[in-house]
This record gives C-alpha cells, structure tokens and sequence, in this order.
C-alpha cells in the first residue's frame, strides 16, 4: 500500500477524532454519575470528592437485581423457543420444501419490514383479553412472533444452501424426517444458530415499546424498559440517572466486549440476509 | 463440521449401500405416494409452531390494527364505524401529518448522514488504518449500536442540556452565545435527535460497509493507485460502485430506524417540545395509550406500515438488480 504520507496523517487523525467523539458520551455520564446526588454537574468535570457510592444507590433504587431477574427470564425464555421452532421453520421451508414453501417464505419475509408500532396497539388489547397483560407473557409471547420473520428467514437461509447428498444419504439409512433434522442438520448448523441466539438476545434485551405499553410494572420488563421507568422517576437526580443509565448498560457492554467479533459478525450478516 | 458431515453421509463410505438403497427406492417408489403425502404433513408440522407465534402475535393484530384504523374507539365502550374518516384526519390534520414529516426529516439525519459518513469513514479505515488502529476503530465505533436505544437517548439528553458537554465544548471554543437547551428549543429539537441517530448507526454502517470493501478486488485499487489516483477519484471510480448491495442494505436499515424511530424520540424530547419532534411511533403510543383514541391511532400505524413498504421496495430493487 503506498499512501501518501500527508493522507496518512489526516486520515489517521480523522479516525482518532471520530473515536474520541463516539466516547466521549461515556465518559461524560460517567464523571456525572461520580457527582455528588442530586447536584447538576458540568458535561466533563471529575468531582472534587468521586461519590462511588452512587452506584450502589442507584442499584438499590432501581431494584437492580429484580431488574436482571426480569430481564434474564425474557431473555431466557423468548430465545431458546425462537431457535427451536425458527429453526424447524427454516428447515422445512428451505430444506424439505414442502409444498407452499414458496408462499410461505414470502408471508414471513413480508413481517421483516414491519414497524413494532405497527400493531402494539391491538397487542395492548389482546393481552388485555387473553389476560396476561402487566405480566412478563405479554412481553414474551409477542415477542416471539415478532421475531419469526427475520428467525426463519435466516434459518432457511442457511437450510437452503444444503446439499442434499446430506438427507439423501440420511433417509437411505432409514432415518424419520425428526431425526434428520434433530440428529443431523442442528449439529450442521450451530454455527447460523448461534449467531441469531446472539442476535435475539440483545434485541430482547433492549426491547423497550413492548415493555412500556405491555407491563406497567419496572420489576417485569427488560431491560431497556426499566431504564425508561427508571428515568421517569430519577429525571431530576441527575448523577443517579448516570449512575443507573451505566449499569443498566455494563451487561450489554460486557457481552459485546466478550463476544465482539461474533456479536458484529452476527449483526451484519443479519441486516445484509435481511 | 466436516467430521460431522462425513458421520452423517455414511453412503460415502459405503458405495454398495447407496446404489442397493437407491433401488429399493425406485421399487417402492408407486405405493410411496401415500408415503409422500405422510412426509408433506410431517414437513408442515415443523412450519406450525412459528406460523402460529407470527399468525396470532404479528398479522392477527396487523389486521386488527387495519380494522380498527375504520371505527371510532376509546378502547372501552362499544366502537363506531366511521369508514375512512381516520385516514382523512391523519393525512389533513397539520398534528398528525406533520409528525409524517418529522419522520421524513429524520432520514436525514438518520439514514443519509450516516450512509454517507460510513463511507468516508470506512474508505478512511480501508486506506490508512489496516493495523491497530483499524480494529480499535470498528470497535468502538460500533458500540453505541450495542446498547439500548433508551440508552442512548439518555445519555445524550444529558449531554444536549443547558449544562452538558456539547455547551461546555461550545463556551470553550468562544461560542458561548449560541449555548441553549437543545432539545428543548423548536429549532433545534429535530436537528439534536437527528445527532443521536448519527451517533448510534455511523458505527454500523462503517462496519458493515468496510465489509464489502473487503471483497473488492486489491487489484482494482492497486492499477488505479498506478495511474496516480487519488484517495477522492478511488472513492468515486471504485469503492462507491462496488458497494451498491451493501448501501442498499445500509439504507435500508437506517431509513425503517428513521420512519419508526421511537425509544429515541420518547426519552429524549417525547415528541416535543409542541410537537417538534412528534415522530409517527409517538403520536401512536398517544394517541392509542394517553388519548385513548384508537381508530385514529390505528389510521396512522397503517400509513406509516404503508410509507415504510413504498420507500424500502424501490431500494431493495434497485441494489439488487444486476449488483448480484
């Protein structure tokens, strides 16, 4: 690569600027929320006295451990049961091609498109019917439909490009078309599987119109639903806000920190399929 | 993976197996009809669990949503037909159509800034950062897609207010008189929620497109190098028509972000100050939830269900055609 070295320089410093710039919000609410409580700091001031309790407040207040409870059983719930049956969809769709394979690839990829606010208003009234309003079922239930476009559509999208020696050679050997999918192809396809469990979990994680129309209650809803509540009530009290906004936000953090490569490579491929 | 694919093709190994198999296939192949039939319903029984979860949760309330777009209704007593008189109120009331074009200006911000940053950035990254700095780079650049949207609206509402730190960078450099809340100011509200969007999908696509300029080939880059081009003429001959399946995708992922921006608009502005920022996901959870106005709530999520189908289809089309 022969750049020139003046471009060299101004890229790179155009680059450093842009880093500086996508970071510098987190370290603005973090010197925040080391202020003292209830005081209204400047964007970016380290506190004369650095109020580490804050945290410990604010997990307090917010009820913290409720909160990733809550979230935990959306998360662990909704994601297992969208890779199972997204994945049995996907391989009936994509690899079996049943009749009206066609048809009904073409009905689920219509729902990729689809704003959730598109129909949460009848979902409000559904589950006020089916009684399971202000509980974590309305959250999870809708949820789980919600999902199934893009979750089939990725699954099929991996089932479709099979061989088919693979099944032949199966059903040769006299196997039902349950052990085909079970003991063959989900071995074959934990790779596309993981990727959209990742996918599906951060996206539950961080669903916040279900959780504010659906469940009144913070201690039932995600995540992201709690920090909503949690800033209705804190608003004035800004560190604390600061404070909760960042532990609400460390898990996510850590898990992409973790799983960085297969978090934006699941990301990706998930936006360039659909 | 390959392990298991040889476990799972035991006809590889065993050539006789296969064609003896084969055979007893073909044999049976005129009484298999009814076997036939047997595997379609088996096949469908794999379908039902997620078409009944999308049936009952996603188009049983898009149709209930379009069925009630046609009554009067406050969710409680008993609903009356006013045919299409919600959809003339939402497409004549300045309230409600403005909040369609709230949603339009969003894009802006949200769609067309970003793809055009990502570029720049990600031809930036291609050119002069393939070592360290490129990874730490995509890194953080991609954070704020990771984190909850009400996060980001936080955050930032804290650093667009009187005291935050885009006020405190602007008395810094000298501009102390143009300091102000925001998103609280009519003229500015719009403009400082577009700034959040821009912060959280730039990262995206970035990446996404540094992706694709991955694939294109060194060969191209390297000839035009050669003949003295530089980083401006590279963009414009090579990378940006190379990359048309993946502006595409970039568009339209950030535009369906734009049109049904809502966690965004809802924590940092709420749709004000007036209705500055009132985005159609806003005047629906309003509409719907505080002024119990359900038909017309409903009218509104239709069109703007309608508006999100009329702007991806053509850009799906369009990058898609004769890229691949």
């Amino acid at each position: 690569m022969r750049v020139a070295r003046r471009e060299l320089y101004a890229g790179r410093t155009f680059l450093a600027a842009l880093v500086a710039i996508t970071i510098l919000p987190f370290v603005s609410i973090f010197t925040t929320a080391l202020h003292p409580s209830g005081s209204v700091p400047v964007g970016l001031s380290w506190p004369a006295n650095p109020q580490w309790g804050n945290f410990i407040e604010a997990f307090k207040v917010a009820n913290m451990t409720a909160l990733l409870a809550s979230s935990m059983f959306i998360v662990l719930t909704v994601v297992p049961v969208s890779l199972v049956i997204s994945t049995m969809a996907g391989f009936a769709i994509g690899l079996l091609r049943i009749p009206g394979a066609r048809w009904l690839l073409l009905l689920f990829v219509f729902g990729l498109t689809l704003p959730f606010e598109g129909i949460i208003t009848p979902l409000y009234f559904l589950a006020r019917q089916i009684g399971i309003l202000n509980t974590r079922l309305a959250i999870v239930l809708p949820l789980i439909g919600l999902f199934m476009p893009f979750a089939v559509f990725w699954m099929r999208a991996h089932f479709v490009n099979m061989p088919d020696e693979i099944s032949e050679a199966a059903r040769v050997d006299g196997a039902s078309t349950w052990d085909l999918f079970w003991r063959i192809h989900v071995p074959l396809a934990r790779a596309p599987i993981v990727s959209l469990g990742i996918l599906t979990s951060v996206w539950a994680w961080n669903q916040f119109l279900l959780a504010l129309v659906l469940v009144e209650d913070p201690t039932q809803r995600t995540m992201a639903g709690a920090l909503g509540a949690f800033q209705g009530h804190y608003a004035t009290d800004i560190p604390l806000l600061c404070a909760g906004t960042i532990l609400i936000l460390l898990p996510t953090l850590v898990v992409f920190i973790l799983f960085q490569r297969q978090v934006i490579a699941a990301l990706l491929q998930g936006s360039v399929k659909g | 993976m390959s392990q298991a694919a040889d476990k799972a093709d035991p006809a590889r190994a065993l050539p006789g197996a296969r064609a003896e198999a084969i055979d007893r296939r073909l044999s049976r192949r005129i009484p298999l009809a009814q076997g036939i039939r047997r595997q379609t319903l088996v096949g469908w029984l794999f379908v039902v669990p997620a078409l009944l979860f999308y049936a009952v949760f996603v188009l049983q309330p898009l149709a209930l949503t379009v069925q009630y777009s046609l009554y009067r209704w406050d969710g409680f007593s008993p609903a009356t037909w006013v045919g299409l008189a919600n959809y003339a109120s939402v497409l004549s009331e300045p309230k409600l159509l403005e909040t369609l074009f709230n949603a339009f200006r969003l894009v802006l911000f949200f769609s067309l800034i970003p793809v055009t940053l990502g570029l720049v950035t990600a031809s930036v990254v291609h050119r002069v950062a393939t070592g360290r700095l490129g990874t730490v780079s995509r890194t953080v650049l991609f954070l704020p897609q990771v984190i909850p949207l009400v996060a980001a609206g936080i955050i930032w509402g804290r650093l667009l207010s009187l005291s935050g730190l885009i006020n405190q960078g602007l008395t810094a450099i000298g501009l102390g008189d143009i300091t102000r809340a925001w998103l609280g100011d009519f003229d500015t509200a719009l403009p400082a929620v577009g700034i959040i969007g821009i912060w959280v999908l730039l990262g995206f696509c970035t990446v996404l497109l540094l992706t694709g300029m991955a694939k294109i080939d060194a060969g191209l880059y390297e000839s035009a190098r050669l003949d003295g081009a530089g980083w401006f003429q590279e963009f414009r001959a090579i990378t940006v028509p190379s990359l048309r399946y993946e502006i595409g995708v970039c568009l339209t992922v950030t535009i369906i972000a734009a049109l049904a921006a809502f966690d965004i608009v809802y924590v940092s502005t709420g749709g004000g100050p007036g209705n500055a920022t009132a985005v159609p996901g806003i005047q629906i959870y309003i509409l719907a939830f505080l002024e119990r106005q359900v038909g017309l709530a409903s009218a509104l999520a239709v069109v703007l269900v309608i508006l999100v189908l009329l702007v991806i289809l053509p850009i799906q089309r369009l990058s898609r055609e004769d890229a691949r």
